[in-house]
Order: structure tokens, then sequence, then C-alpha cells
């Protein structure tokens, strides 16, 4: 090859490489043309190879909706049901590039129910495509999209107005939808809004501008994308780097890994550990295979310390001069992303910077109407609705709100037993300073108080159906534990909703607060050094997990009376069976409300087995 | 800077992925995209050794040079290699030839690949797959959910946002980890001239011995080529631009004799490269199956 052929070559490689980034998203309502669009940028702009257009056109054939036309959706939905249905399910990933940018691409879904997969390709894109057919103007899901959008940070948004050839190119129906948008954008924080009158189908200012609207005089969507500057403008820029990996290769060697989350560093810099608040300096900063004199933000470094300092994982290392805060209790917004309904109470695992904790929503403050954003009262929050909640951490961590940082501000919230992810969220505010907080040191504790009772404290919870024979079973092990000259108290589901619950119905809400309340007085009392026996039905999993996190290991004792349901009907003590059975009573377990199996519980009654027997097997695994 | 953002990217899920597995393995196919994943994983974690073994499941029918290769870059990393073969299927002498793609690939790869992450127990297991590949990949989370037996629901994806990665499992289930989704071809060759990275020299045009089967160059790597009777290999300028087993590799002509000139080939290509793997199109949606059923 020339030499001089080579030299271009390798200009172009440069030129390549000092090309930004920009990565986007499309997103609006089902049908609104995304995919198709997606597909009409990345043919026209050369970025389809040969064979795919090949593949296209066959694929077109068996699963197009443009009759003899090849379907440039099929472009971007590649997976088989998304071709079959012709919809889009998940958000799809695609890279083009032009002489200027590189693009990445998030095609999202418009279907609702797919919601948190548009959450997904907004998390991380700094723009937003948001679609709107002109024949139908903004819908339900344009404005729950752009709402996402705005509340994923995203600033800069284009407004495309698709399917402008089928509305006669109509210059009205345009303005008419632009103003509508803006008006609901007033609400929004975006910095920057470009509505434009595009066809996907037929090429209309997607490259270039079109003649068929010669009223419309701003930039096509690419000439948009191409010059939009994106970067943010951040007022300040502290050090922060939460910590992700410890690097001690032996005993000489010890590097604190990360990815900086904001500001830049150098050695000699002042750090503070956070949140322990030691202070050291910074010796070395090693990039890749060597050392480097700089670092910042979008940086993954590994630092070495001046100072041998106790650091690990999840905590954040930060400008000595500037800290973060922490906290332990948040205003955040959330979006809720699963079938199963959001319940205060619960406990669920958060997923924070290079951290996870366990997490308590207090209080759901409102919930926003997915249409006109109105704040709504609400006990619960469903799939795909989004609130602003308080929450409370079981450990406080080291954050920025979302508006000032992303990577500290954002989180996930993570089912504690299907591990599924449940919620994302963006801190607003802590609510109160975790550093101010400390637990009162007690000079009599629970070690002290339990042993001058001569036993061991813990909490034995029994569940079950109605009418398993939980409080018969729990009766008997009291008086035994009684006769032995044992400390105990017994907590009973009917006896406590006489007093301290009877405020509380029987909703899924009332229920787990039921639980926690009672919880918390069960450990109160093994605090004092009491054995307790908890009688309860508490038929949700995470009520009973979360009953269980409150104790020391080794405290909790799960008892599961295994009756079943025909038994327990047959017996029907109360006649509450026969009552639910009628429809006097609502939300019975067993019933109309499910009864959540414990999947480990230390100790399994099943069947027919009497008091007596099931009582011993519970006093053979106490310790006391 | 482009390149160093994907860089920094794909470090920070390597330490991630690592730091909270219990027991980690990165899948290691001798191909430029693991090479750069190999690499990435060395710089994450310098001046220690990547504290994960590399793992190859080998089909038996790999180009020889593959095996040369990452005998060597096994040695360099420091790394533990596992090498695994399906002992079935090697008992049955599985060929390409004879029992065709699909079934070879069936056996050889994704079952041999699942019997090997159920005997060594690993939970997390990295995988240099890219989304600009194939359009089933494109539709893939960086931490991608495995049920037990492997499987992949593509409808039931968790939703992955910002760089906070779910990695919370049951026993039984595992999470393949993508490192370089977000990488294109073209980056990862820009990726491997500027780091200098050892690449198998069959990415690189030479004169080699190659038979035309399907409208496809096949290169005849060993003895075990079925040659037509009077069937004779040409000796063709050629290169790939990926690699596999060689029986379903195909190689494209080509003078590139140096990385600039395959990243000028790259970036005038007017076929994407999985167009010379041969098993991607046996059967419409062929990609997204074989990932259902736990192939990588």
């Amino acid at each position: 090859m020339a030499s001089e052929r080579v030299k271009d070559i390798v200009a172009s490689l440069e030129a390549e490489s000092r090309k930004e980034t920009l990565r986007f998203i499309t997103c609006g309502s089902v049908d609104d043309g995304k995919s198709t669009l997606i597909g009409r940028l990345l043919f026209e702009s050369k970025n389809i190879f040969d064979d795919q257009l090949t593949s296209l056109e066959s694929d077109s054939r068996h699963y197009g909706t443009q009759g003899e036309k090849i379907d440039l959706a099929l472009l971007v939905d590649g997976l088989q049901a998304e071709r079959e249905q012709g919809i889009t399910i998940d958000v799809a990933y695609r890279f083009f590039a032009t002489d200027r940018r590189r693009y990445i691409v998030a095609d999202t879904p418009g279907h609702e129910q797919y919601t948190r997969n548009m959450a997904t390709g907004a998390s991380t894109a700094d723009l937003a495509v948001i679609l709107v057919d002109a024949r139908k103007g903004l819908l339900v899901q344009t404005r729950r999209h752009s709402r996402i959008a705005a509340m994923m940070g995203i600033r800069y948004i284009v407004l495309a107005v698709n399917k402008i050839d089928l509305v006669g190119f109509d210059e009205k129906i345009f303005s008419a939808i632009e103003a509508d948008f803006r008006k609901f954008a007033e609400g929004q924080a975006y910095f920057a809004i470009q509505a434009i009158p595009l066809s996907g189908l037929e090429g209309d200012n997607v490259l270039f501008t079109s003649p068929r609207t010669p009223w419309y005089s701003g930039p096509s969507l690419m000439e948009y994308l191409e010059l939009v500057d994106v970067r943010a403008v951040s007022g300040r820029s502290a050090f922060r780097m939460p910590l992700q990996w410890i690097n001690r290769p032996n005993l000489d060697f010890r590097g604190y890994c990360g990815r900086i989350a904001e500001g830049e560093i150098r050695p000699g810099d002042a750090l503070r550990i956070l949140p322990s608040g030691v202070q050291t300096r910074v010796k070395s900063i090693i990039r890749g295979f060597g050392e480097v004199a700089y670092a910042c933000q979008g940086q993954s470094v590994t630092l070495t310390l001046m100072d041998e300092v106790d650091a690990s994982r999840g905590d954040v290392v930060a400008a000595a001069e500037d800290p973060p805060q922490s906290a332990d209790q948040f205003e955040a917004r959330l979006l809720w992303m699963a079938e199963q309904v959001m319940t205060p109470g619960r406990h669920y695992l958060m997923k924070h910077a290079c951290r996870e904790v366990t997490v308590t929503i207090t209080k759901i403050k409102y919930r926003e109407d997915a249409n006109t954003g109105a704040h709504l009262a609400t006990e619960t929050l469903g799939l795909n609705e989004i609130g602003t909640v308080n929450l409370s951490t079981s450990a406080p961590i080291v954050f920025e709100p979302y508006r000032v940082n992303r990577l500290l501000g954002g989180f996930i919230l993570i089912d504690k037993l299907s591990f599924e992810t449940v919620g994302a969220g963006m801190i607003n505010f802590a609510l109160r300073r975790a550093q101010n907080i400390h637990w009162q040191a007690l000079e009599v504790n629970k070690a002290a108080r339990s042993a001058i009772k001569h036993q061991k404290p813990c909490c034995i919870w029994f569940t079950g159906l109605s009418g398993s024979g939980k409080s018969a079973i729990a009766n008997v092990v009291e008086k035994k534990l009684y006769v032995e000259g044992r400390h105990t108290c017994l907590l009973d589901g009917d006896n406590v909703r006489h007093g301290l619950n009877r405020d509380l119905g029987f909703t899924e809400a009332d229920r787990v607060e039921n639980i926690r309340r009672i919880a918390e007085v069960a450990r109160l009392m093994v605090d004092a050094g009491l054995i307790v026996l908890v009688s309860f039905i508490s038929p949700f999993q995470s009520d009973r997990e979360m009953a269980r996190s409150l104790f020391a290991e080794g405290e909790f004792m799960e008892v599961f009376v295994d009756t079943s349901l025909a038994e327990c009907e047959r017996r029907d003590v109360k006649g509450l069976y026969a009552k639910a059975r009628q429809g006097e009573l609502k939300n019975f377990t067993g019933i109309d409300s499910p009864y959540e199996v414990p999947l480990t519980p230390e100790i399994h009654v099943q069947g027919m087995v009497s008091p007596e027997e099931a009582a011993g097997m519970i006093l053979s695994l106490l310790t006391l | 800077m482009p390149l160093f953002s994907l860089e920094d990217e794909s470090i920070e899920i390597i330490r991630e992925a690592v730091a909270t597995a219990r027991n980690p393995v990165m899948l290691y196919s001798i191909g430029k995209d693991s090479s750069v994943m190999l690499h990435l994983a060395r710089k994450a974690f310098y001046p220690a050794t990547p504290p994960f073994p590399l793992m190859h499941v080998d089909t038996g029918w790999k180009f020889r040079s593959m095996y040369t290769h990452r005998d060597r870059m096994a040695a360099e990393s420091g790394m533990k290699l596992l090498v695994y073969k399906n002992p079935e299927g090697e008992a049955a002498g599985i060929n390409p030839f004879i029992h065709g793609s699909n079934y070879h690939t069936d056996v050889m790869k994704t079952q041999a690949l699942k019997q090997a992450l159920d005997l060594h127990g690993f939970d997390v297991i990295f995988g240099g797959a890219r989304r600009d590949e194939e359009k089933s990949r494109a539709k893939e989370r960086i931490f991608s959910f495995r049920s037990p037996g492997h499987r992949w629901e593509p409808k039931a994806q968790r939703p992955e946002l910002w760089s906070l990665y779910n990695t919370s499992i049951h026993a039984g289930e595992t999470i393949r980890v993508f490192p370089i989704s977000n990488w294109t071809e073209l980056d990862i060759w820009q990726y491997i001239r500027d780091e200098q990275i050892a690449i198998v020299p069959l990415y690189l045009s030479a004169e080699r011995p190659v038979v035309q089967r399907g409208g496809q160059w096949i290169m005849v790597d060993d003895e075990r080529f079925p040659f037509e009777p009077g069937e004779e290999p040409a000796m063709k300028r050629v290169r790939f631009r990926t690699l596999g087993c060689w029986p379903l590799s195909a190689a494209i002509e080509s003078d590139a004799e140096t990385l600039e000139a395959v990243i000028a080939e790259t970036l005038h290509a007017s076929c994407s490269e999985r167009q010379g793997r041969l098993i991607d199109s046996d059967v419409p949606g062929s990609m997204e199956k074989k990932k259902q059923e736990g192939y990588f």
C-alpha cells in the first residue's frame, strides 16, 4: 500500500477518535413510528450493510407492514415476538456515525406496559426525540414519556411531529401540536425544545429539509442532531468517586478503584473518605497500565493513598474541602416498575452508587397523574406510576441530589425475594442530616436485661391461615416456658387489633402497617429481655422478612403452621370462613387475599400434629 | 474522546461484576473481541492479575493458529485457562461437515458451554458480545440475567438504569456480562491499533489455501477438509473478519496486511462482519433462538 494512502487512513483514524458521541432515545406512543424513523436514519446515513439490506427485504416480505415497500422498522425490532406483533417490546441500541459525530440511539417501546424499558433507555441519554403522530397529537403516553425523560435528567428535546405527509403537510396542525407541547413543557425542566415536522416513512426533514414543508425554516432532524450542544454546564465540580473495588494483589499495594462521578484529581490532593470522614492525600493515580498526573469525571481509575485508611466498597472518596452530605432519610421521585404494587413499610434493597442498603418507603407524598401531572393522594404506587416519596435507609449513604449528579443521586430498588428490579428513584434532598443523629448509647442494654432474667431473648413468629392453630400452639409453648420460669409475652393478632392497631383495616397497605407495628413492638420486648411469641396470619413473605430483619441473627424463629385451607375452613372456629364465602368479609386470607407460603421457616408444623407435639418441636430448638 | 469513554465504561462494568460475583469467569473465544475484553480486564485490575480464570469452550475445530494464540495470551496474562470440550460430542466425533453447522454448534458450543458453567458453578460469566453485531444482541442488557438452565427471556429482561446493575441472583441463576456491549466493529479495530493488542494473524491478509463452498471461501486449515473428487485448494490472498470454527468461518478476499488497511476496509465495508458466520443464517431469528437456549 502506498505510504500516502496509509497517511490518509491514519489521519482519518485520528479524526474518528476525536469525534464526540451523542446518546439519544426515541420515544412516544405506540405506532408513532419510532422504529421506522431510526430505520430511516440508519438507511439514509448509509449505516446499513448490504447483507443487512438483503435480509431486511426478505423480512419485509415476511413481517412487513408496508405492502411492497421495505419496512425500515424491521431493522430495529430485532426480537421474534416484536416482528410477529409489529411492535417494540424492549429497547434496542443502534450505532451510527457521520463525519461529525458518533451516535448511540436507543429505540424505546411505546406501549405503556413496557415503560420500564423506555426508562432504561432514557437513563443514559442526553437527548430525547419524542415522536407524535400528526394525526393524533399529544397522547397520554407522549406526556408520560416526556415526563420520564425530564425526570431522568434529559434536557434537550426534539418534538418530532411525524407522519406529516398523512395530514397534507399542514402547517396549522404542526403549529397546534408544537404549541400544545410547549404549554405542557412549562412544568418540565427542559433546556431546549426543537419541533420538527417530518415523515419517517417518506424521509421528509429527516436528513435534509423537505421542499414539501416550505413553511418550516428550522433544521432537519439530522442537522439538529449534528449541531446540538448537550454538554452540561456544571457550576461546581468537586471530586467524588464511589469506591467500586479495593485492589490488594499483595501486602505492599492497596489501590482504590472506581469511576470518577464528578470533578478532577491530581497527586497530592487532599481527600476525605465518607461516611467515616477520615482524611488523606492522593499518592498516585493509575489509569490503565501506568500512572497519570491528572484524571477527571467519567474516567475509571485506581488511586493509591498516602495513609493506610480503612475504606471499603460503597464508600465515597471526595475532595476534603468540599465533601458531599450523607443521610439516611430522603425525599425522592420514584418510578415503579413492577406488577406488585409498592406499599409503604415494605423493605427493599436499594442500590445506589456502589452500595446496597435496605430501604423502606415511609410515606408516599403523592403520585403524578400520567396525563396532567396533577398530584394525587395515594396509599400505593402501581406499575409505571411516578410518585414522590419519603424513604429511610438502614445505613447512611453518601449522595448528591439527582439534578446535581445523576450518578450520586440515582438509585434502583430491588425486591428482596424475587431480586427483580422494581423501582428507579432520584433523590431530591435529605430530610435530615444523619450525622446529627446518634443512637443514644445505653448502659443498661439488652444483654444486661436478659442476664438478670437468666434467659436468651428471642421472637417466635407463628404464621399460617386463620384457624390453622397458631394461637393454640403458642399458648402451649408459653405455658411450658412459664413453668420453666421464663419471662414471656404473647402477642396475638386479634388482641392487638383491639388496641394498638384498632385504626387499621384489612387492605394490603393496612396489613403491612399492622405487621410493621407488631414487629417493632416485638423488637422492643426482645430488647427488654423477653421471649416474645407473635401469633399473626402475616400472609406476605416480604412482611415476615421485614420482621426478621429487625432482629439479630438467631433471635428470630419463624414457625409455619401449615394446616390446609380445607381443614381450616372445616374447623372455622370463629365462623369467619363462612362469612368470607358469603362475601360479608372482604380481603380474607385464603379466600380473596393470597397467603404466601414461607420458603425457609425454622419450623414447619405440618398437617395433623397436635399443639403439644408442635410445642415440643419448638422448645427443642430454643437455646435458652 | 469516544474510545476513552468506551474503555472507562467497560472497566467499570468488569469491576462491578467482579465485586459482586461469587465465582466469575471470562469466556475467551480467542477472537478480536475477546482480545479487547481481556485487555480491558487486565487494565481494570492492574497491577494485579484479573481475579478470575479464562475459559475456552473448545469445539476441536478452531484454526490451528488460534490455539497457539490462546496459550500464549493465557501465559502472558498470568490467568488460569480452563479448556472445556463436550465429552459426548467429542466421543461421537461431531463434525460440522457431516453433522451440519446447526447441530455442531448446538452440541459443541451451546451444550458444551452449559455443561462447563454447571461443572464449575460460575455465577457471573463475561462474554465479548457487541450490540452492533446482530439485531437480537442490540436488545440485550449489559448484565443479562439467565434463569436456571441458562435460558434468556428476552421479553422479561430486568430494567437497567444508569450504571446501576442489579447483580442479585438466587442459587442456580447466572448473569452474563457484556463489557463491550457499546463498542462497534470499528471501535474494536481502532483500539487494537492504539493499544497494540496482539491478535490472531488470520485477521490480516496473507496467501492461504481456500476452497469455494456455497459462494464463500473456506480455508483448508487441516487434513479434515472433505475434498470433492478432483477438488484442489486455491491459494488466495484472504483474511477473516470473524474467527470461529474454521469450517464455519468464511474468508474474504483482501490485500489488507496491516491494521490500518483493515480499518480502512472496515470503514468502507458494504457487508456486516457476521456475513462470514455461517451459523446465523440457518433459520430466521436463529441468533435469538440460540441465545434463548444458552448460546453466547
